[in-house]
């Protein structure tokens, strides 16, 4: 038996602290009335700062593992605990008013979400085939009561459905993968996997263990041919709880893919870098094209997301650090884009009325030459334009292909963004140049932490592009390089 | 080593002289009324044979799920307390923590209204 180590607690402390707030928070909302949920809203977003102030001050210089492997620390988590918090507080400050208006910000919209956000950090950190898998499923299983929230809606019970059954399967794609690569290498442990690749009795158990993970982590990712339930999803759940589910788990996702990928099965990475290459021409093709036919602006952001998912393979395919750390800075650009647009659509919205049409936007400029810029702004950082956040983060992962031999993957890469351009600037089109429906007055909520918390991140996508230098200095030092 | 497991075979033997003697006793002394339901392979409540998408009651899955919760923390405790000489203070204090956190849901549960049937 392994010896009880107080380190090891040392070492999960902002877990623990996190954990902890979540059970008080839960406590504390079940004794006041729905009138003061304002409380739980306060508490969650400290409970999120919090954390993500033990993780800065806990960070470890080095990588440090705890719980015998189970649990590891490094640059890489810590960076992406920190954008993962950073992602869901702002997810929960865009929500607010859009689940109050519908009459559905009950205390479990924090919970959940909270709980999710633990998945995460624990996904991030895992060690083990088992911590990565108990990481996605606390995930998994807290986004699927959420999109569920409103239950009254047919079209969030579907999307909900859609989401448990795909989910489940995913999941159960990538148990059966585990299981293989267990059976080859005799270890659940992902140090010790990568360890004992290179002599294992029989390479093919451990290929077909490979092709399964690969499996599960691109339905976790919503690559092609794995992407069906991301549009019903999307579109399906409310905008608040899409804003968070288009943003901070597609960081998790990417850490769950770097864990299980390179961490655990880098000896494996000729067989899966070829799948991965295929799987990101697939989904920057479908997505970047059925983007262009939706009317909803939540399924063209869902479409959008698939495609964006193909880049951030592209970083993938070379298996290499420099890679890594460019898809690490393409998922931390993507998430922070993605929650102010679906935050955008939350602002926009008020009750009886989803403004998640694009036809909603309509003359915006007229109605609100700001959050037209925004807008504009965020359609502009999606779309890679410079000098914006987005653009750099697609330089940097189609150098990373170049680099990596992987020319024609990159040339299919900028003409599918080229295709993408199209539907980002429709967006842009016809808030600038089109008229407004009439009737469609723009009413901006009075939450005022949403307008200017937003309009910050909005331009934020701005500054960040001029200051992606330093940030892509971080990535790559998480890397060590 | 195979005398090892007479035990075994004296508790297979009893177990099927008991399941044979209940089974002959209740057929032989019980008495027999046959009406449809006693028939019914099942009496649980629900009609045997009938459409299979109908409608029922919510509150049973609410309970299941509540059971499997506090069933399998009686399913980590067993295995805790049968060790727990060996495993010593830090293991008191984990299970003490697992029962906090058990204790949160249960509170959660009893003030969302889980336990009230009507």
């Amino acid at each position: 038996m392994t010896e009880f180590n107080t380190r090891d607690l040392v070492t999960i402390l902002p877990e623990l602290v996190f954990l902890g707030s979540i059970g008080a928070i839960l406590i504390v909302d079940l004794f006041i009335k729905p009138s003061q949920r304002i409380v739980t809203h306060v508490l969650s977003i400290l409970a999120l700062a919090v954390t993500a102030g033990f993780v800065w001050s806990a960070a470890p210089a080095e990588r440090v593992t705890a719980f015998g492997g189970m649990f590891v620390v490094d640059m890489i988590a810590t960076t992406l605990k920190l954008a993962v918090l950073l992602t869901t507080a702002l997810a929960l400050v865009y929500g607010r008013h859009y689940m109050q208006e519908r009459k559905l910000l009950v205390g479990e919209f924090y919970l959940l979400i909270l709980f999710a956000t633990l998945g995460m950090l624990l996904l991030v950190s895992a060690g083990n085939l088992v911590t990565a898998y108990l990481g996605l499923e606390l995930l998994a299983l807290s986004s699927y009561a959420l999109v569920a929230l409103n239950r009254d809606s047919a079209i969030a019970a579907e999307a909900a459905i859609k989401y448990f059954v795909l989910g489940a399967l995913a999941s159960g794609m990538l148990l059966y993968g585990m299981s293989m690569v267990y059976g080859a290498t005799g270890t659940l442990d992902l140090a010790r996997i990568v360890a004992a690749t290179p002599d294992v009795q029989h390479p093919n158990l451990l290929a077909v263990g490979v092709v399964f993970i690969v499996v599960g982590v691109a339905f976790k990712l919503g690559a092609v041919p794995f992407h069906m339930w991301l549009p019903d999803v999307y579109h399906g759940a409310p905008t608040a709880v899409t804003t968070f589910i288009g943003s901070a788990p597609k960081l998790a996702a990417f850490g769950l893919a770097y864990r299980l990928l390179e961490d655990g099965l880098g000896g494996m990475s000729p067989h899966w870098s070829q799948m991965l290459a295929i799987l990101a021409v697939l989904s920057l093709a479908v997505g970047n094209l059925f983007a262009i036919a939706q009317t909803n602006l939540k399924r063209m952001l869902a479409y959008s997301t698939i495609s964006h998912v193909g880049f951030l393979l592209l970083g993938f395919v070379g298996a290499t650090p420099a890679g890594y750390a460019a898809a690490m800075f393409y998922a931390v650009a993507y998430a922070l884009t993605a929650v102010v647009a679906f935050g955008m659509i939350a602002l926009l919205a008020r009750a009886g009325f989803e403004a998640d049409e694009i036809d909603d936007f309509k003359g915006l400029n007229q109605r609100s030459p700001w959050y037209a810029a925004v807008m504009a702004t965020i359609m502009f950082s999606l779309a890679g334009v410079p000098p914006l956040f987005g653009f750099f983060a697609k330089l940097l992962v189609l150098k990373s292909a170049v680099d990596a031999g992987y020319l024609w993957l990159a040339i299919v890469a900028i003409v599918f963004a080229i295709v993408g351009l199209f539907y980002y600037l429709r967006v842009v089109k016809v808030m600038y140049f089109d008229d407004a429906i009439e009737g469609g007055t723009l009413v901006l909520p009075a939450d005022r932490p949403l307008r200017w918390v937003l309009s910050v991140n909005g331009i934020a996508l701005l500054g960040l592009g001029f200051a992606s230098g330093p940030l892509f200095a971080w990535c790559n030092r998480a890397f060590g390089l | 080593m195979i005398s090892e497991y007479f035990p075994v075979l004296l508790f297979l033997a009893v177990a099927a002289v008991i399941g044979i003697a209940l089974l002959v006793l209740g057929n032989v002394l019980g008495p027999k009324k046959a009406v449809a339901e006693k028939l019914a392979p099942y009496e649980c409540g629900f009609e045997a044979f009938e459409d299979a998408r109908m409608r029922f009651d919510v509150r049973y899955y609410l309970v299941a799920i509540l059971f499997i919760l506090f069933d399998l923390e009686v399913a980590f405790l067993i295995p805790w307390a049968v060790v727990f000489e060996d495993v010593g203070l830090p293991a008191l204090v984990a299970m003490g923590i697992f029962l906090l956190i058990l204790t949160v849901g249960f509170i959660y549960e009893w003030k969302k209204g889980a336990l009230e049937w009507e």
